[in-house]
């Protein structure tokens, strides 16, 4: 492969997988509340 | 009367899993390698993450906004925004509709498939095999011709399995599903591209894929091809993020959750990209062939070029049924999404319960697609169809969503307001900017060029007579219906049922 393949191929994984990795951490960062469900999906009370 | 509570995610993964799902299908696969090729190879990169981050996740973010907020279906949910504006969800379940009937039918090639590489029936000859021995094409575009058997029935196990999955409802069926299968999936593709990039030759793939031209960043086309590709692979447009946020719990975190959605496809496009071009160049170096000439797209490259492929390369069989069974999860999880929209939005606006819906209205897009698609002619009916309906349909629709809200109604602070209330990444002013001024643009120019060539030159020198009815007419049609079913009244226990979730929301 050439040297300018190379980089891009390396640039591409890093941007997009990286920017999935930051965006996975950035949302396990700020939990959800949880509301109880019932069995059939619906939430307890609502 | 008091109208049932609406069904929830179990969990944020499974809500995400389902929306990866949907946005990761056929077109991941078989489209975005062939785009970026054709299309400057690593240099792609550039104008593809612009798209991205300018229109992309802005649309998806209004998306998640809009189902959430409303907790409803698209008709009722743009009846929410404002009375008028309803046509625009039903236009979206209307191209639900006729994407459907034809998604499904690929996905039964895919299913068939599956058998076939077993024992690499294909043959010498994969071109002669598709559209000769398995799929009988007619040779007049506009005929029906009689039914196709080996089409028919896997057709009718795919509908099967989607509606039962759909009658489980939005947690133990799709939530369920996608849970199963997105890993699967992820898993064949990673089996597939390491054994791509093992083959020989693998590097001359590659270096095709990634080697940048940055002289055709001065090319236009380039990027209305980027904002295309961005555009059709998000599953963004047609009503699916909407119904999907609906299920979502009111503080659900939205701008996080659209961008690890939106990434995640991304993610499995480029690796998509590098197993399919690390395949071709393992062709390049076996038969001679230049690169050039095998890339292609669409069908070609998934049911002739790969199967040509697998009966060359060391036990080929393996991975050919890997490959089709990658097909067919990626379809699947896709299918579900887009019938989901056209059940949900009948369960909101008739109160009919989730196995009544999928019964009837799921049922009957089902019988839609197994009467017209799985015949000698129907492959020059589904192409018609995706064509007009994915130009003149998703993007149309989206364009005019957007001026409605952005320009007419001028709702996008509200939406930013809600998205911004519960979730981890704030919204600047470039999220609004985006969507009133740079997508709005931009899918005018895709939208502009698509019809010159339209009136330049009839597609694939079909007949104009068959494109003013499978094409046009499908297109026009979806939006006309749209306009009926948003002028029947509704029930007034229906439209209280809307205003008094939106006083409920307010109040909390």
């Amino acid at each position: 492969m050439s040297a300018s393949a190379v980089t891009m191929m390396v640039i591409s994984i890093v941007l997009i997988w990286g920017g999935l990795a930051a965006a996975i951490w950035k949302l396990r960062g700020h939990p959800e509340e949880v509301e109880p469900l019932e069995d059939t999906g619906r939430p307890v009370g609502d | 009367m008091a109208t049932k509570p609406r069904e929830q995610w179990g969990t944020r993964l499974g809500f995400l899993l389902a929306a990866i799902g949907s946005a990761i299908g056929l077109g991941n696969i078989w489209r975005f390698p062939a785009e970026a090729y054709r299309n400057g190879g690593g240099a792609f990169l550039l104008p593809y993450l612009i798209a991205l981050i300018t229109a992309g996740l802005p649309l998806l973010i209004l998306e998640y906004t809009i189902g959430r907020r409303f907790r409803k279906s698209p008709p009722a949910a743009f009846r929410k925004l404002a009375r008028k504006a309803e046509f625009l969800g039903w236009w979206q379940v209307l191209i639900c509709f006729v994407i459907a009937t034809y998604y499904a039918v690929i996905l039964a090639w895919a299913v068939r498939y599956v058998g076939f590489a077993f024992t690499e029936k294909w043959g010498d000859e994969p071109d002669a095999f598709l559209f000769g021995d398995f799929l009988q094409v007619g040779d007049t575009p506009g005929e029906f011709g009689g039914f196709v058997g080996g089409v028919f029935w896997p057709l009718l196990a795919v509908w099967v399995v989607t509606l039962g999955i759909l009658a489980l409802g939005v947690r133990r069926g799709i939530e369920w599903a996608n849970k199963i299968f997105i890993p699967t999936l992820v898993v064949f593709f990673l089996i597939l591209v390491v054994r791509a990039l093992t083959l020989e030759g693998a590097n001359i793939g590659l270096d095709a894929f990634f080697t940048p031209d940055w002289g055709a960043l001065r090319d236009g086309n380039v990027w209305v091809a980027a904002y295309g590709q961005i555009f059709f692979s998000l599953s963004i447009g047609f009503g699916i993020m909407i119904t999907y946020a609906s299920y979502l719990r009111r503080r659900s975190d939205l701008t996080g959750s659209a961008f690890v959605a939106g990434l995640s496809n991304s993610s499995f496009e480029l690796l998509a990209g590098i197993g399919v071009f690390a395949t071709l160049g393992f062709m390049t170096a076996s038969s001679g062939v230049p690169l050039d000439e095998l890339v292609s797209s669409g069908l070609g490259l998934a049911f002739v070029a790969f199967p040509t492929i697998i009966s060359t390369m060391p036990a080929g069989a393996f991975f050919g049924v890997l490959f089709f069974l990658s097909l067919v999860i990626a379809g699947l999880s896709s299918l579900i999404s887009i019938v989901q929209v056209i059940i949900s939005a009948v369960m909101d606006r008739t109160g009919m319960s989730r196995v009544q819906a999928v019964v009837i209205v799921g049922g009957l897009t089902a019988l839609t697609s197994l009467l017209l698609f799985p015949r000698s002619g129907g492959l020059y009916f589904l192409d018609a169809s995706d064509r007009f309906i994915n130009r003149y349909g998703i993007a149309l629709a989206s364009l005019i969503v957007l001026i409605v809200i952005g320009w007419i109604l001028r709702k996008l602070g509200e939406q930013q307001a809600e998205a911004d209330a519960t979730s981890a990444i704030m919204l600047g002013r470039w999220w609004k900017f985006c969507l009133a001024v740079i997508t709005p643009v931009v899918l005018g120019i895709m939208l502009f060029d698509a019809l010159r060539q339209e009136l330049e030159s009839n597609y694939e020198d079909y007949s104009t007579g068959f494109l003013l009815a499978a094409g046009w007419g499908v297109a026009a049609g979806a939006l006309v219906v749209a306009v009926l079913l948003s002028l029947i009244p509704w029930r007034r226990n229906m439209d209280e049922d809307l205003t008094a979730l939106h006083l409920d929301k307010g109040s909390k």
